[in-house]
Protein backbone atom coordinates (compact mmCIF):
# COMPACT_ATOMS: atom_id res chain seq x y z
CA UNK A 1 0.00 0.00 0.00
CA UNK A 2 1.46 3.71 -0.84
CA UNK A 3 1.15 5.50 2.59
CA UNK A 4 1.51 8.63 0.65
CA UNK A 5 -1.85 8.03 -1.10
CA UNK A 6 -4.49 10.11 0.92
CA UNK A 7 -7.78 8.89 0.64
CA UNK A 8 -10.01 11.92 0.48
CA UNK A 9 -12.56 10.46 -1.76
CA UNK A 10 -14.69 7.92 -1.29
CA UNK A 11 -14.20 4.30 -1.79
CA UNK A 12 -14.64 3.63 -5.78
CA UNK A 13 -18.01 1.53 -6.36
CA UNK A 14 -17.60 -1.28 -8.97
CA UNK A 15 -20.41 1.07 -10.89
CA UNK A 16 -21.32 4.07 -9.29
CA UNK A 17 -23.73 5.26 -11.79
CA UNK A 18 -25.76 1.99 -10.84
CA UNK A 19 -28.33 2.20 -7.88
CA UNK A 20 -29.21 -1.27 -8.50
CA UNK A 21 -26.88 -2.67 -6.33
CA UNK A 22 -28.33 -1.45 -3.39
CA UNK A 23 -31.86 -2.78 -4.32
CA UNK A 24 -30.63 -6.57 -5.37
CA UNK A 25 -28.78 -7.03 -2.25
CA UNK A 26 -32.13 -5.75 0.30
CA UNK A 27 -34.25 -7.95 -2.07
CA UNK A 28 -32.01 -10.89 -1.79
CA UNK A 29 -31.20 -10.12 2.07
CA UNK A 30 -35.17 -10.43 2.48
CA UNK A 31 -35.81 -13.24 0.60
CA UNK A 32 -33.48 -15.57 2.34
CA UNK A 33 -34.61 -13.70 5.82
CA UNK A 34 -38.15 -15.16 4.71
CA UNK A 35 -37.18 -18.52 3.62
CA UNK A 36 -38.12 -18.22 0.20
CA UNK A 37 -34.58 -19.21 -1.13
CA UNK A 38 -30.95 -19.74 0.76
CA UNK A 39 -27.02 -18.52 -0.24
CA UNK A 40 -26.49 -21.80 -1.80
CA UNK A 41 -29.14 -21.88 -4.08
CA UNK A 42 -28.61 -18.40 -5.31
CA UNK A 43 -25.01 -19.92 -5.86
CA UNK A 44 -26.43 -22.95 -7.60
CA UNK A 45 -28.43 -20.63 -10.00
CA UNK A 46 -25.09 -18.59 -10.44
CA UNK A 47 -22.89 -21.47 -11.11
CA UNK A 48 -25.59 -22.83 -14.14
CA UNK A 49 -25.28 -19.42 -15.39
CA UNK A 50 -22.08 -19.25 -15.76
CA UNK A 51 -21.43 -23.00 -17.28
CA UNK A 52 -23.38 -21.73 -19.82
CA UNK A 53 -20.47 -20.29 -22.62
CA UNK A 54 -20.80 -19.36 -26.46
CA UNK A 55 -19.12 -22.79 -27.15
CA UNK A 56 -22.88 -24.71 -26.70
CA UNK A 57 -23.53 -22.19 -29.88
CA UNK A 58 -20.42 -23.55 -31.38
CA UNK A 59 -21.04 -27.29 -30.68
CA UNK A 60 -24.45 -26.35 -32.46
CA UNK A 61 -22.65 -24.97 -35.34
CA UNK A 62 -20.51 -27.30 -36.27
CA UNK A 63 -22.99 -30.11 -36.09
CA UNK A 64 -25.38 -27.96 -38.49
CA UNK A 65 -22.20 -27.78 -40.74
CA UNK A 66 -21.73 -31.56 -40.61
CA UNK A 67 -25.30 -32.95 -40.88
CA UNK A 68 -28.03 -31.47 -43.12
CA UNK A 69 -30.88 -33.20 -41.29
CA UNK A 70 -29.53 -31.24 -37.80
CA UNK A 71 -29.12 -27.79 -39.66
CA UNK A 72 -32.76 -28.61 -40.94
CA UNK A 73 -34.09 -29.39 -37.45
CA UNK A 74 -31.88 -26.48 -35.94
CA UNK A 75 -33.50 -23.84 -38.39
CA UNK A 76 -37.18 -25.30 -37.93
CA UNK A 77 -37.82 -25.52 -34.21
CA UNK A 78 -34.37 -24.72 -32.42
CA UNK A 79 -36.67 -24.40 -29.01
CA UNK A 80 -37.24 -27.91 -29.62
CA UNK A 81 -34.38 -29.76 -30.65
CA UNK A 82 -32.64 -27.87 -27.88
CA UNK A 83 -34.89 -29.12 -25.14
CA UNK A 84 -34.03 -32.63 -26.05
CA UNK A 85 -30.54 -31.66 -26.00
CA UNK A 86 -30.61 -31.01 -21.98
CA UNK A 87 -31.43 -27.02 -22.41
CA UNK A 88 -33.25 -25.68 -19.56
CA UNK A 89 -35.98 -24.03 -21.59
CA UNK A 90 -39.06 -24.03 -19.46
CA UNK A 91 -39.14 -20.30 -18.04
CA UNK A 92 -37.41 -19.46 -21.03
CA UNK A 93 -38.06 -17.29 -24.51
CA UNK A 94 -38.13 -19.09 -27.14
CA UNK A 95 -35.02 -19.56 -29.13
CA UNK A 96 -34.13 -18.89 -33.59
CA UNK A 97 -31.34 -20.07 -35.38
CA UNK A 98 -30.80 -17.54 -38.06
CA UNK A 99 -28.41 -18.73 -41.05
CA UNK A 100 -25.40 -16.62 -42.84
CA UNK A 101 -25.84 -17.36 -46.75
CA UNK A 102 -24.10 -16.22 -49.38
CA UNK A 103 -26.47 -13.64 -49.94
CA UNK A 104 -27.39 -12.41 -46.49
CA UNK A 105 -25.83 -11.87 -42.95
CA UNK A 106 -27.87 -11.30 -40.16
CA UNK A 107 -26.36 -9.79 -36.68
CA UNK A 108 -28.30 -9.54 -33.38
CA UNK A 109 -29.12 -6.90 -31.05
CA UNK A 110 -31.83 -5.86 -28.48
CA UNK A 111 -32.18 -2.13 -28.75
CA UNK A 112 -34.92 -2.31 -25.77
CA UNK A 113 -32.94 -3.67 -23.10
CA UNK A 114 -30.20 -6.39 -23.68
CA UNK A 115 -32.18 -9.56 -24.43
CA UNK A 116 -29.53 -12.19 -25.31
CA UNK A 117 -29.79 -15.98 -25.73
CA UNK A 118 -28.89 -16.60 -22.25
CA UNK A 119 -29.87 -19.94 -21.69
CA UNK A 120 -27.63 -21.26 -24.24
CA UNK A 121 -24.58 -19.16 -24.99
CA UNK A 122 -24.78 -17.54 -21.10
CA UNK A 123 -23.84 -14.34 -20.61
CA UNK A 124 -23.55 -11.70 -23.26
CA UNK A 125 -20.45 -10.01 -23.57
CA UNK A 126 -19.87 -6.02 -21.91
CA UNK A 127 -20.46 -4.05 -25.25
CA UNK A 128 -24.16 -5.97 -26.35
CA UNK A 129 -25.27 -4.41 -23.66
CA UNK A 130 -23.47 -0.40 -23.90
CA UNK A 131 -26.11 2.02 -25.55
CA UNK A 132 -23.45 2.85 -28.06
CA UNK A 133 -23.63 -1.02 -29.87
CA UNK A 134 -27.34 -1.00 -29.55
CA UNK A 135 -27.83 2.44 -30.62
CA UNK A 136 -25.64 2.28 -34.23
CA UNK A 137 -25.98 -1.43 -35.40
CA UNK A 138 -29.80 -0.86 -36.42
CA UNK A 139 -28.89 2.42 -38.08
CA UNK A 140 -25.15 1.80 -39.49
CA UNK A 141 -24.82 -1.86 -39.12
CA UNK A 142 -21.98 -1.79 -41.37
CA UNK A 143 -20.05 0.45 -39.59
CA UNK A 144 -20.35 -1.27 -36.26
CA UNK A 145 -19.35 -4.81 -38.83
CA UNK A 146 -16.35 -3.06 -39.70
CA UNK A 147 -15.11 -1.76 -36.20
CA UNK A 148 -15.96 -4.88 -35.81
CA UNK A 149 -12.95 -6.30 -39.02
CA UNK A 150 -16.31 -7.39 -40.74
CA UNK A 151 -17.09 -5.85 -43.88
CA UNK A 152 -18.70 -7.17 -46.36
CA UNK A 153 -19.91 -6.22 -50.16
CA UNK A 154 -22.46 -3.77 -50.96
CA UNK A 155 -24.63 -6.96 -52.19
CA UNK A 156 -25.06 -9.01 -49.31
CA UNK A 157 -28.00 -7.84 -47.43
CA UNK A 158 -27.13 -7.14 -44.08
CA UNK A 159 -30.52 -8.25 -41.60
CA UNK A 160 -30.54 -6.66 -38.47
CA UNK A 161 -32.80 -8.48 -35.76
CA UNK A 162 -33.57 -6.48 -32.82
CA UNK A 163 -35.03 -9.10 -30.17
CA UNK A 164 -37.85 -6.83 -29.39
CA UNK A 165 -40.14 -9.44 -27.81
CA UNK A 166 -40.11 -12.88 -26.45
CA UNK A 167 -37.64 -14.57 -28.71
CA UNK A 168 -33.76 -14.72 -28.79
CA UNK A 169 -31.56 -15.22 -31.80
CA UNK A 170 -28.30 -16.92 -32.77
CA UNK A 171 -26.51 -16.56 -35.51
CA UNK A 172 -25.42 -19.71 -37.40
CA UNK A 173 -22.61 -18.39 -39.57
CA UNK A 174 -21.15 -19.63 -42.84
CA UNK A 175 -18.76 -22.72 -42.67
CA UNK A 176 -15.31 -21.12 -43.25
CA UNK A 177 -13.55 -22.90 -46.81
CA UNK A 178 -10.83 -25.01 -46.43
CA UNK A 179 -12.66 -26.77 -43.82
CA UNK A 180 -13.97 -30.00 -45.69
CA UNK A 181 -11.73 -32.58 -43.93
CA UNK A 182 -12.05 -31.13 -40.59
CA UNK A 183 -14.25 -32.61 -37.78
CA UNK A 184 -16.74 -31.49 -35.47
CA UNK A 185 -14.82 -30.69 -32.43
CA UNK A 186 -11.86 -28.76 -35.34
CA UNK A 187 -15.10 -27.08 -36.83
CA UNK A 188 -16.87 -25.94 -33.49
CA UNK A 189 -12.92 -24.28 -32.47
CA UNK A 190 -13.95 -21.63 -35.26
CA UNK A 191 -16.76 -20.24 -34.10
CA UNK A 192 -16.51 -17.41 -31.52
CA UNK A 193 -19.18 -15.81 -29.62
CA UNK A 194 -19.31 -13.00 -32.02
CA UNK A 195 -19.58 -15.01 -35.08
CA UNK A 196 -22.59 -16.70 -32.83
CA UNK A 197 -23.38 -12.58 -32.70
CA UNK A 198 -23.30 -11.67 -36.33
CA UNK A 199 -20.73 -9.34 -35.68
CA UNK A 200 -17.74 -11.55 -37.12
CA UNK A 201 -17.70 -14.51 -39.36
CA UNK A 202 -16.25 -17.78 -38.55
CA UNK A 203 -12.56 -18.00 -38.38
CA UNK A 204 -11.05 -19.27 -40.78
CA UNK A 205 -8.44 -22.41 -40.18
CA UNK A 206 -5.10 -21.56 -39.34
CA UNK A 207 -6.54 -17.63 -37.94
CA UNK A 208 -5.22 -17.31 -34.29
CA UNK B 1 -54.49 -13.41 -38.03
CA UNK B 2 -51.98 -11.06 -40.60
CA UNK B 3 -50.79 -13.67 -43.19
CA UNK B 4 -47.14 -14.03 -44.32
CA UNK B 5 -46.30 -11.45 -47.03
CA UNK B 6 -48.54 -8.94 -45.55
CA UNK B 7 -47.68 -5.30 -45.82
CA UNK B 8 -48.38 -3.76 -42.00
CA UNK B 9 -47.62 -0.69 -40.32
CA UNK B 10 -46.61 -0.23 -36.91
CA UNK B 11 -48.98 1.74 -35.23
CA UNK B 12 -47.34 5.71 -34.00
CA UNK B 13 -48.88 6.00 -30.24
CA UNK B 14 -48.04 7.29 -27.00
CA UNK B 15 -48.26 4.19 -24.71
CA UNK B 16 -47.66 5.49 -20.89
CA UNK B 17 -45.68 2.18 -19.18
CA UNK B 18 -43.58 -1.23 -20.36
CA UNK B 19 -44.00 -2.27 -24.04
CA UNK B 20 -41.96 -3.98 -26.77
CA UNK B 21 -42.39 -1.47 -29.66
CA UNK B 22 -38.91 0.67 -29.86
CA UNK B 23 -39.78 3.89 -30.95
CA UNK B 24 -37.81 4.12 -34.26
CA UNK B 25 -40.31 1.46 -35.92
CA UNK B 26 -43.35 3.47 -34.79
CA UNK B 27 -45.22 4.59 -38.04
CA UNK B 28 -42.96 2.77 -40.22
CA UNK B 29 -43.92 -0.07 -42.61
CA UNK B 30 -42.58 -3.36 -43.41
CA UNK B 31 -43.83 -6.66 -44.44
CA UNK B 32 -44.66 -9.44 -42.19
CA UNK B 33 -42.35 -12.60 -42.91
CA UNK B 34 -43.27 -14.82 -40.02
CA UNK B 35 -45.92 -15.89 -37.40
CA UNK B 36 -43.95 -16.53 -33.98
CA UNK B 37 -46.65 -18.04 -32.09
CA UNK B 38 -49.05 -16.29 -28.57
CA UNK B 39 -47.15 -14.66 -26.06
CA UNK B 40 -49.07 -13.09 -22.71
CA UNK B 41 -49.41 -9.73 -23.45
CA UNK B 42 -46.10 -7.77 -21.56
CA UNK B 43 -47.67 -4.50 -21.09
CA UNK B 44 -49.38 -6.34 -18.86
CA UNK B 45 -46.62 -9.29 -17.39
CA UNK B 46 -44.53 -6.11 -16.35
CA UNK B 47 -47.19 -5.21 -13.75
CA UNK B 48 -47.75 -8.82 -12.55
CA UNK B 49 -51.31 -9.07 -14.46
CA UNK B 50 -51.01 -12.59 -16.56
CA UNK B 51 -50.91 -11.01 -19.93
CA UNK B 52 -54.46 -12.94 -21.27
CA UNK B 53 -55.72 -13.45 -23.84
CA UNK B 54 -51.87 -14.12 -24.98
CA UNK B 55 -51.34 -12.30 -28.48
CA UNK B 56 -49.85 -13.36 -31.66
CA UNK B 57 -46.04 -12.36 -32.54
CA UNK B 58 -45.14 -11.34 -35.98
CA UNK B 59 -42.29 -10.73 -37.36
CA UNK B 60 -41.66 -7.62 -39.11
CA UNK B 61 -39.27 -6.89 -41.76
CA UNK B 62 -38.26 -3.40 -42.47
CA UNK B 63 -35.80 -1.66 -45.60
CA UNK B 64 -33.05 -0.19 -43.60
CA UNK B 65 -33.78 2.82 -46.49
CA UNK B 66 -37.11 3.18 -45.39
CA UNK B 67 -36.31 3.45 -41.22
CA UNK B 68 -33.26 6.07 -41.69
CA UNK B 69 -32.86 9.29 -43.85
CA UNK B 70 -29.47 8.97 -45.94
CA UNK B 71 -29.11 5.01 -44.62
CA UNK B 72 -25.20 4.31 -45.84
CA UNK B 73 -25.58 0.54 -46.12
CA UNK B 74 -26.45 -1.65 -49.73
CA UNK B 75 -29.85 -0.99 -50.87
CA UNK B 76 -30.86 -4.67 -49.98
CA UNK B 77 -30.47 -4.38 -46.04
CA UNK B 78 -33.27 -5.16 -43.86
CA UNK B 79 -33.82 -4.97 -40.14
CA UNK B 80 -36.52 -7.42 -38.45
CA UNK B 81 -38.45 -6.66 -34.93
CA UNK B 82 -41.30 -9.32 -33.49
CA UNK B 83 -44.04 -7.06 -32.92
CA UNK B 84 -47.29 -7.97 -31.12
CA UNK B 85 -50.47 -8.05 -33.19
CA UNK B 86 -51.82 -4.97 -31.57
CA UNK B 87 -49.51 -2.48 -32.63
CA UNK B 88 -49.75 -3.77 -36.68
CA UNK B 89 -52.12 -1.98 -38.89
CA UNK B 90 -52.57 -3.94 -42.33
CA UNK B 91 -52.35 -1.75 -45.33
CA UNK B 92 -54.07 -2.49 -48.65
CA UNK B 93 -51.90 -3.40 -51.23
CA UNK B 94 -50.87 -0.26 -52.92
CA UNK B 95 -49.64 -0.19 -56.84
Amino acid sequence: MNETHVHAHPPAADDPSSGYEPLERAIRELLIEKGILDAAAIRRRIEAMDGLTPANGARLVARAWTDPAFKARLLEDAAGLLAEEGYELEHSPTVRIVENTEGVHNVIVCTLCSCYPRMVLGLPPAWYKKKAYRARVVREPRAVLAEFGTELPDDVEVRVHDSTADLRYIVLPRRPEGTEDMDEEALAALVTRDALIGTAPARAPGDT
Amino acid sequence: MIEIGARVRVDDRFHAGHHRVPGYLKGREGVVTACLGRFPNPEALAYFRPGDPPLALYQVRFRQADLWDGYAGGPADTLDADIYEHWLQPLEDRP
